[in-house]
């Protein structure tokens, strides 16, 4: 299927495609570093006349939390899926603490729809990687509820928009119980699952929930798109004592990376410079980061030079990284997979307007899925998300 | 008409534990005793020994029906509780009546707001379940909670602080009536929406469970879930008691069925009244009780408390109970019949205990008369200490919403925003 090449080739673009190793960019501990690489690109790019003046990048403050430096030489490391860094991840943080455990439909014996928890079961036992009845609803509750007495529970949704139905547990309680106990009650759950738009997996299976969480109080979101982050945000959000919502896509438990063999983590609150570049900000995140750098080999073979960007913390944004983006690169394109309604982009719109608006040399463009419920027909699915080409034409449009 | 003695009629009375010859068994599963649960292997390999029940080496009891644990003590023809018993007993109903009743006059004098429920009538249940706990088991209730957390030890100056919205408040006047949280007493809330706190409850033992299984740690709390009989038609009802059965969790489910759900009687939207019957469909005991009587209450109360901690699961109990006064503050109560509140008024639950306690000796007339002195004065006091307390500050906005403060995120200025001066003072943009 189409959905499928997009995931393999935009995988291999990114190895072949990204000029500096990503690793290197995605892992540092004071971002000033991140410019000091940006700044050498500048020179390799054409510019376009005096509309895409490139500005100084601002003196930046080193920020609060160091997340560790990522090790530099690309020999040590292992290679390995996306899905099996989230397994890695979760073990090894099932490993460090024992009050971490595992609850979710199928995750025990079945070793988890999408293979996320192969093998734990045997290793931990089934009370650790627990195999719950089908109800969403009372099982997040459980988690919640374990979680407000010491534990620390990773809530696994077979598919996101099963989460649905533990709605009320997840806006009511998780959101909020920190809260309304007075801080008396931490609730350090992590909930995550795959979601997104798959391979005609018909309209309830292919769901954007982030959209529908984004405005619960109390909560965080994060999105992973590699194995690298996969790995580093599972193991930040399951540390956190805050409740994190993780949110994986179908179609991306099958990328290969190779990865530190160390410990590390990735700063939940922290966005990810993917391409660095001068003429045009684009943000995206989850499986349309690969739609953007698919259009993105596009582009600069067309002679724009793009600066990509994975939001990664859909909740809260990362102002910074954005802001500091915009700043040099003066307009902004968001591509996402949520619905144009109500869609993360349609917030990070609002607030880049809010925030940046000086900065701003065209409006912020925000290319998202039709508000359609997702067609089971290969071709009229491949139409409700936003493809490379499309991609193409807006920065064009943006870029005149 | 029922006296404090009087055993309630029941449709199906079985031993608990009695003789062998009135057991109704049900089938269960047979998982190996050492495994949890174990491979669906082992399952079907000991579903034939199912007829062979009797002859079983598991020790565990069979699931049975309902039980009319009185009857059977007072053949021994002892008292139910001692002196200090009943003075605990009496102290803590007192208590919450008295506190209730101030609630209802404090709102009304404009010194608490918002929707409150009140207990009156109910403080039986509340008293017959939490004095047999201890501080580290748990309680979950919903928003008639005010009475469960004064039981479980929650001071009264905490809980009407909270109730006015101070600063002193148990939850810093973030939760309000309905959300009374305390984790040192274990007070796991207080929920706005019915059903809610169940899976909390269902969680909280399931950490007992875990802890004791898992981090081999010597844990023996139980948890206690209250809630009404409208819950008792909500799908995280049903979903918690088939999880709490499959892992034979440390939990009791009480049903508060004061027969009313605000203006819908019990009677017009339950297929099957009988709640206590939805016990064994999922594999666990199902009992009904007076839930008007503090000590058939607690007899109750003390067996399934005992079962959980043996790690022999939960308990479903319903309590035939009733609240004298309306659904909330702003419930003008006009469905309900004059003759059904009068019948109920009869079977006061605190006079009821009084009455006892006269009759067997075990308090004076004036002993009580001073607890309730000693009690009012303690209400008193707790108002006058929420008057007192100042209102939360604009500083307070910001803080709790997470535990760790980062998750209000990162600002364009590259700091974290709750390192921002102005989120301190509540004002910061997040």
């Amino acid at each position: 299927m189409s959905s499928i090449i997009h995931g393999a080739g935009a995988a291999t673009a990114l190895s072949t495609f990204n000029p500096v190793d990503s690793k290197k960019l995605t892992n540092l501990s004071v971002r000033s570093q991140r410019y000091i690489v940006a700044g050498s690109e500048a020179s390799k790019k054409k510019s376009f006349g005096s509309a895409l003046t490139v500005r100084h990048s601002q003196k930046l403050i080193p920020n609060a939390v160091a997340t560790k430096e990522a090790d530099t030489s690309t020999s040590t490391g292992h290679e390995l899926l996306l899905f099996e860094a989230l397994q890695e991840g979760l073990e090894e943080e099932m490993d460090r603490d024992a009050n971490v455990c595992v609850m979710g439909e199928d995750v025990g014996h079945y070793g988890g729809s999408y293979k996320v928890t192969k093998g734990l079961a045997d290793k931990f036992g089934d009370l650790r990687v627990l195999d719950t009845p089908i109800c969403e609803n009372a099982f997040t509750g459980m988690a919640i509820g374990a979680a407000m007495t010491g534990l620390r529970p990773v809530i696994e949704g077979m598919n996101m928009g099963f989460l649905l139905l533990a709605f009320n547990q997840i806006s009511n309680n998780c959101g909020m119980l920190h809260y309304t106990s007075g801080g008396q009650f931490t609730i350090p759950v992590v909930i995550r699952g795959p979601g997104g738009v798959g391979r005609q997996l018909g309209a309830e299976h292919s769901q954007r929930l982030e959209s529908y969480f984004q405005s619960i109080p109390g909560i965080q979101m994060v999105a992973c798109s590699t194995p690298y982050n996969a790995k580093g945000l599972m193991k930040a959000a399951i540390r956190s004592e805050n409740p994190v919502i993780l949110f994986e896509h179908v179609l991306l438990y099958n990328l290969k990376e190779k990865i530190p063999d160390e410990d590390y983590i990735c700063n939940l609150e922290e966005a990810e410079m993917v391409r660095p570049g001068e003429h045009i900000t684009i943000l995206t995140y989850s499986r349309m980061r690969y739609h953007v750098m698919q259009a993105a080999k596009t582009l600069v073979n067309k002679g724009y030079d793009p600066e990509v960007i994975d939001i990664r913390s859909l909740k809260p944004f990362d102002l910074h990284t954005i802001g500091n983006s915009v700043k040099k690169t003066h307009r902004v394109l968001i591509v996402e997979e949520c619905m144009r309604t109500g869609g993360i982009g349609a917030s990070l719109t609002a607030a880049i307007n809010e925030n940046f608006h000086d900065y701003l040399d065209a409006p912020v463009m925000c290319l998202s899925s039709q508000d359609v419920p997702t067609p089971y027909a290969g071709t009229l699915e491949e139409w409700t998300v936003v493809q490379p080409a499309q991609i193409v034409t807006a920065v064009e449009q943006l870029c005149q | 008409m029922a006296t404090a003695f009087a055993p309630t009629k029941l449709t199906a009375t079985l031993p608990l534990h009695g003789s062998q010859e009135n057991r109704l068994v049900l089938p269960i599963r047979l998982a190996p005793h050492s495994s949890f649960l174990g491979s669906t292997r082992s399952l079907t390999a000991h579903s034939s020994r199912r007829l062979n029940h009797a002859h079983a080496t598991r020790r565990s009891p069979p699931v049975v029906g309902v039980q009319e644990v009185v009857k059977e003590k007072k053949s021994i023809n002892s008292l139910l509780i001692t002196k200090e018993e009943g003075l605990v007993l009496y102290e803590d109903m007192i208590l919450g009546r008295s506190f209730e009743d101030m609630c209802a006059q404090m709102y009304y004098r404009g010194k608490m707001f918002g929707f409150v429920h009140l207990y009156n009538g109910q403080e039986a249940v509340s008293t017959g379940f939490i004095k047999l706990l201890t501080k580290s088991d748990s309680v979950v209730s919903t928003y008639r909670d005010h009475v469960h957390a004064l039981s479980k030890g929650v001071s009264a100056r905490a809980v009407m602080s909270e109730l006015f919205g101070k600063v002193t408040g148990c939850c810093r006047g973030q939760g309000g009536s309905m959300h009374m949280f305390s984790k040192e007493h274990n007070m796991l809330g207080g929920f706005a929406f019915i059903g809610e706190g169940i899976p909390v409850a269902t969680g909280a033992a399931f950490s007992s469970k875990y802890r004791r299984d898992v981090l081999k740690q010597d844990c023996e709390d139980v948890t206690v879930a209250f809630f009404g009989d409208g819950t008792c038609n909500n799908g995280q009802f049903y979903e918690c008691l088939n999880m709490a059965a499959l892992w034979k969790l440390p939990i009791i489910f009480v049903v508060e069925n004061n027969l009313w759900a605000i203006g819908m009687s019990h009677l017009r939207a339950t297929s099957d009244p009988e709640i206590w019957k939805k016990g064994p469909a999922f594999g666990m005991p199902g009992v009904h009780v007076d839930g008007m009587d503090v000590l058939k209450v607690r007899e109750v109360a003390k067996e399934a408390v005992a079962r959980a901690r043996r790690g022999e699961g939960p308990t479903l109990v319903e309590c035939e109970t009733y609240r004298f006064r309306g659904h909330s503050l702003a419930d003008p109560d006009e469905l309900r019949d004059a003759a059904e509140k009068a019948k109920y008024a009869a079977r006061d639950p605190i006079a009821a205990l009084k009455k006892y306690l006269i009759e067997n000796n075990l308090a004076k007339e004036a002993e009580l008369k001073s607890i309730e002195k000693k009690i009012d004065e303690l209400v008193e006091e707790a108002v006058e200490f929420a008057d007192a307390s100042p209102q939360p500050g604009r500083s307070q906005l910001l803080e709790n919403v997470f535990a760790d403060p980062k998750g209000f995120g990162i600002g364009p200025d590259g700091r974290y925003r709750c390192e921002d001066p102005k989120f301190t003072e509540g004002t910061a943009q997040v």
